[in-house]
């Protein structure tokens, strides 16, 4: 029997979003940030997107000396691919978030060296940026270890072994930089392990 | 001062059966002039229609315009609103700004597409010689279903602090968007149609909607067909976006990805649109924001909605005016001297507008 009609249906809270609009704030103050947008459809999700949006706005008049402004999600796709240096922390809910993060990591150079990390209250999980699994090419070590290695250097500064975790992603930068050896999404034809074996080599020098 | 041409330019003859995609009439004719339904809309819309306007009056383009004040304020009255509907039944062809949306719970601009039934937003994102972006060569139809998905417009807070939002997905709605997209490739000779979804995650509604466009395919084997997540389509549309022909999607992707792709041409000054029902085509900017910030002002770039003004033309089968004013847009973007403000320059939308009726006196003589 062929399916006639669907319906999904999205889930908005004031718990989280008020949850989420804090980590944002806090995460601004504590790296140093000017300033927090909140990325939204709440001229059409009125009610959803609009209870998120209204959440960061009470959070933000908790943290004063933080910007606050909010930008519709169609525009800022459109003030991404323009203008992406006017962004400093953005905050939105899932969708966006993972739209947003990836149309951003290919600003940067795409999902092979965009790290992130992902914070409950009681557990910190490291993951590349944009997640694909690239199932077509596994067990080719093609791929670039960029975004493992510079997440897997952020849980080493998680883990407070900040001077280990710096000298991986200067290590790492530095291989970037000299733009010898370049995996396939960077342009060249290095395999993951010889991408690695740079990044050791630099590590080796900044020990030295 | 406005050089008046020296003869009118449009034939007043010829109707030829209408664009095959859709079947729709070119519009009502009285007197030999076509009546269409012209909606400024908020913002800087009101400026930007002066523009098609006064070039259409040069022109001596046989086309009367009807035009409905439909803004935030007059929407507090239901008749306007409902003036505007009717206006574009009766005419079947319309061109339109945005409205802003009003303070009550009402979606207006969603509410017009879904009681004209005006399913198919196209929006064709192409490089400009003349404006400088970090990717040339960009040749992209993003095909938007724009009457359901996640513009269902049906929420409720179910539970104090939290609130439901319902995308709905029907076979009818997509099978009849792909159709329309596939239609669309095969009329202007594209080689290949992507469907955008995530259904890896939506798994039974953006399911669906994959799997009504994969139907569809099969009906049309001169056309290459493939799939691509939409979170992945994001990534490539900055890292590799010529690899993209026409795209069909669901309505929210599609507002996220039209506006992306238009920000890699130009942005939301440059890139036109249109909309199509199974009896009215209405044409706007690609990228729908009001700038009422900007509103009175005279900078807002009137490309966008000349383009759109343009394929106006060419739905009412006018084609040698409406590539001539094409062609006439192209040439002041590649000269480069008149540029608005989105452009890097410091033209008013009045500039632009002379600018581009001299090149279209130089194409006329």
């Amino acid at each position: 029997k062929a399916v006639v009609s669907t319906q999904s249906t999205g889930v908005i809270t004031r718990e989280k979003s008020l949850r989420i609009a804090k980590f944002a704030f806090d995460y601004a103050l504590e790296h140093k940030r000017r300033k927090v947008t909140c990325i939204h459809k709440a001229n059409i999700m009125k009610l959803s997107d609009g209870l998120f949006k209204q959440c960061c706005k009470e959070v933000s008049e908790l943290y004063p000396t933080i910007d606050y402004d909010e930008q519709i999600v169609d525009n800022t796709c459109q003030q991404l691919v323009i203008n992406p240096q006017q962004f400093d922390v953005m905050v939105m809910p899932n969708l966006y978030g993972n739209l947003v993060s990836n149309l951003a990591a290919g600003l940067v150079g795409g999902a092979g060296v965009v790290p992130s990390k992902s914070y409950g209250s009681e557990i910190a999980v490291f993951e590349p940026g944009a997640r694909h699994t690239w199932m077509e090419m596994r067990g080719m070590y093609v791929a670039n270890p960029v975004a493992m290695v510079l997440s897997s250097a952020f849980l080493l500064k998680h883990l407070t072994l900040h001077e280990a975790g710096d000298k991986l992603i200067q290590a790492v930068k530095l291989v970037l930089n000299k733009e010898t050896c370049k995996t396939r999404d960077l342009g060249g034809n290095a395999t993951t392990r010889e991408m690695t074996r740079a990044i050791l080599e630099e590590l080796h020098d900044l020990y030295a | 001062m406005l050089r008046t041409l020296a003869r009118p330019i449009v034939s007043l003859t010829g109707c030829k059966s209408a664009s095959t995609t859709s079947g729709i009439r070119p519009g009502t004719k009285y007197g030999g002039k076509t009546t269409v339904t012209l909606i400024p809309g908020d913002g800087v819309g009101p400026e930007i229609c002066e523009s098609v306007t006064t070039i259409f009056k040069e022109m001596s383009v046989p086309v009367e315009f009807e035009t409905i004040d439909l803004t935030k304020h007059t929407l507090k009255d239901e008749g306007a609103f409902n003036m505007a509907i009717s206006s574009l039944r009766r005419n079947g062809v319309g061109l339109k700004g945005v409205i802003n949306r009003s303070a009550d719970f009402r979606h207006h601009n969603v509410e017009f597409r879904g009681n004209l039934d005006t399913y198919a937003n196209v929006v064709r994102c192409m490089s400009f010689d003349g404006i400088k972006t970090h990717h040339t060569g960009i040749d992209l139809i993003a095909i938007r279903e724009n009457t359901e998905g996640e513009y269902s417009c049906l929420e409720h807070e179910s539970v104090p602090g939290v609130v439901e939002s319902f995308k709905v997905i029907t076979r009818e709605k997509s099978l009849r968007i792909a159709k329309f997209a596939f239609d669309y490739a095969l009329e202007h000779k594209r080689r290949k149609v992507t469907c955008i979804h995530k259904a890896n995650i939506m798994k039974l509604s953006d399911g669906l909607f994959k799997q009504c466009c994969k139907e569809v395919s099969e009906l049309y084997p001169t056309i290459d067909y493939d799939e691509q997540i939409v979170d992945n389509t994001c990534q490539q549309l900055v890292i590799n976006p010529q690899q993209f022909d026409v795209m069909v999607m669901p309505n929210l992707y599609g507002n996220l990805v039209s506006n992306l792709a238009a920000g890699l041409v130009g942005g939301a000054g440059v890139v036109p649109s249109k909309s199509y029902g199974s009896e009215i085509a209405v044409f706007e900017p690609g990228a729908r924001h009001t700038w009422m910030e900007m509103r009175g002002m005279y900078v807002a770039n009137p490309v966008a909605m000349v383009l759109s003004s343009a394929f106006l033309l060419k739905h009412l089968t006018l084609h040698e005016a409406g590539d001539k004013l094409i062609q006439a847009v192209k040439l002041v973007l590649n000269k480069e001297t008149c540029k608005t403000r989105d452009l890097g320059g410091n033209a008013t939308t009045r500039e632009m507008t002379r600018a581009i009726l001299e090149e279209l006196h130089d194409l006329y003589a």
